[in-house]
């Protein structure tokens, strides 16, 4: 049985101040010297009318900057964060109705991880198995599996006081695989991992995927939405601004090839004549040799470049072929770039 | 109501509390053992205060110790759940209604608060060196303390999700402190005979309550309260204080 994640038209606007990791500016911020003063109402909108689907069964990713709304939607979806307006449903049922049936059905990854500091990291596991009824002998050995597959097996028994923050982003993941949940919400996972754990992590959401489970994940790094999802929702500002396979959302954006090469000295007409090459959107070059030609396409133009190269006597030492990219994507939709 | 679920939260609870045993048993035991060996050991023997004076000192003690444990029981560690890595969420999101984890929490509280009350009775009437306690109203003892037990599980509730983490000495000082040195702890009711706006005015304080129907319970020779209101003003607060702590729980767990 796989579940599918459906929202319509999600709307949320926080009149106080909204949790620490919805990471929103508040538009509206309290007076200087406030107690003479009236508090200034907040009002912050971090949902603008989201409506999405994600098929039962598939990693779907949510890529956006920081506060652009993607933990508030998981938030929402996750019976934390009440909506203001709109639905939301997993698999048949709506989330704000049937809260404890949704609850059943969801593993939740925070981003920041909320893990019980008055347990061991085993004792974590067991007992959110035991509140989600999953039998004596059966969640000790799940427990066992998880902290061998995340490599916790050696500090299973200690306080997670002297864990690093990698330690807590694994335990967290495995706690919300202990009742074996149809649907896994991952919250920025890889953030403050390092890149052998990034791969271990992503393993693991590929292994869980192959179970038939559905994933929904938030990340602003492309690379990771690239790897792992099959189709994504790039938010901005509460909204989804466009949505598709992250293949599909590349190639919408016009000249979105990049090409590098590396020159010997080349002079300004022979810039000029590669700007002529059809298809060529904008060449710059960074006066050491290298020359960045931005187009619609990418290995058809190599052979053209260095025709034209031959031609004016230019020696050739390298060449770089970039995809579209979905930091290009962005910063062809908002303007911005991903990371600012 | 999922039950496994809720028993398996009052699992944690108790195994936390477990773990905790000793910091739990000094934290209840150490002060109200200081204060019972000055004023009802030091002071009495040496004359500045009359014997009878432990006496009524006992029900007091009994009654500030089980509010403390209760209250901290719930409220503490509510208040570091609820910060900004929302600890709490590990229970939230498990598949029961979450007004009933702020019960399961209030039954934790309560039964911490009456295992501190029964720690601190026979431990505080060694250290006074005997006293003579009335074994007439056992049954209304139990209610009262199951009663008190639960306020204070309830008040708590209410200020764990009321208060954050910088205010906790604001609490302790602005609330706490106020509520048990004008909670007729340290003396009868009746003796503030001498101050009738002060005497009413305590009458709003739930500990009054509790102090006073100990006092009726287990000193019965001293005035005290009549039982009827002390049971009636105890279940009163009891709703009061459960109704406003699982609306702030509410409002506190989900943004």
């Amino acid at each position: 049985m796989s579940v599918g994640i459906r929202t319509e038209n999600l709307k949320k606007i926080y009149t106080s101040a909204p949790p620490v990791a919805a990471g929103m500016r508040v538009a509206a911020a309290r007076g200087m010297a406030g107690w003479r003063r009236k508090k200034q109402p907040i009002r912050a909108v971090a949902l603008d009318g989201v409506s999405l689907e994600v098929r039962a069964g598939e990693i779907f990713g949510l890529l956006g900057p920081n506060g652009a709304g993607k933990t508030t939607t998981v938030g929402i979806l996750t019976t934390r964060v009440r909506p203001t307006a709109g639905d939301a449903w997993i698999g048949e049922h709506n989330v704000w109705q049937q809260l404890v049936r949704v609850k059943r059905l969801i593993g939740v990854v925070p981003q920041r991880p909320n893990l019980d500091y008055s347990l061991t990291a085993r004792e974590i596991l067991t007992f959110h198995g035991a509140y989600f009824q999953v039998p004596p002998a059966l969640r000790a050995r799940r427990a066992a599996e998880l902290l061998e597959r995340f490599k916790l097996t050696e500090r299973a028994n200690e306080m997670l006081l002297g864990f690093s923050g990698g330690m807590l982003q694994r335990l967290s993941i495995a706690r919300a695989m202990m009742h074996d949940p149809e649907v896994l919400f991952l919250d920025e996972p890889s953030a403050g991992l390092d890149p052998q754990t990034r791969l271990l992590l992503w393993d693991i959401v590929r292994e869980y995927h192959a179970r038939g489970k559905t994933m929904l994940l938030t990340t602003h790094n492309m690379e990771e939405a690239d790897a792992l999802c099959q189709r994504l929702a790039i938010v901005d500002h509460g909204k989804i601004i466009a949505l598709g396979t992250p293949q599909e959302l590349k190639q919408s954006v016009p000249g979105g090839f990049l090409l590098q090469l590396q020159f010997d000295s080349p002079p300004p007409e022979f810039l000029h004549a590669l700007e002529l090459l059809k298809g060529v959107t904008e060449v710059r070059s960074r006066g050491d040799g290298t020359v960045y030609i931005y187009a619609d396409r990418g290995g058809s133009l190599v052979p053209e470049v260095i025709g034209v190269a031959v031609q004016a006597g230019v020696g050739i030492r390298d060449v770089h072929i970039s995809e579209p990219s979905l930091e290009n994507l962005f910063l062809h939709h908002t303007g911005r770039s991903l990371r600012e | 109501m999922n039950l496994k679920t809720f028993l398996a939260m009052l699992a944690r609870d108790a195994h936390v509390a477990r773990r905790n045993f000793l910091t739990i048993l000094i934290q209840t035991l150490l002060q109200p053992m200081f204060f019972v060996f000055i004023f009802g050991r030091v002071m009495t023997t040496s004359g500045l205060m009359s014997e009878q004076y432990k006496v009524l000192l006992l029900p007091g003690i009994i009654a500030i110790s089980m509010f403390m444990s209760g209250i901290m029981a719930v409220a503490m560690p509510l208040v570091s759940e609820f910060q900004f890595s929302r600890e709490i969420e590990d229970r939230l999101l498990a598949p029961m209604e979450i007004e009933w984890l702020a019960v399961e929490k209030v039954l934790a509280g309560m039964i911490q608060a009456l295992i501190a009350g029964l720690v601190v009775l026979p431990t505080a009437w060694l250290v006074m060196g005997g006293v003579a306690l009335s074994t007439n109203h056992l049954l209304f003892f139990g209610i009262i303390a199951l009663l008190v037990s639960g306020l204070a599980a309830a008040i708590g509730l209410t200020l764990g999700c009321s208060v954050g983490q910088i205010q906790i000495g604001l609490m302790f000082s602005m609330v706490l402190a106020p509520m048990i040195f004008f909670g007729c702890t340290y003396y009868p009711w009746r003796t503030l005979d001498a101050f009738p706006v002060l005497q009413w005015a305590v009458l709003i304080n739930p500990v009054v309550y509790a102090s006073e129907g100990l006092r009726g319970a287990l000193v019965p020779q001293f005035p005290h309260l009549s039982g009827y209101l002390v049971l009636i003003a105890l279940a009163l607060f009891d709703a009061a204080f459960l109704f406003l702590g699982l609306r702030q729980f509410r409002r506190k767990a989900v943004s």
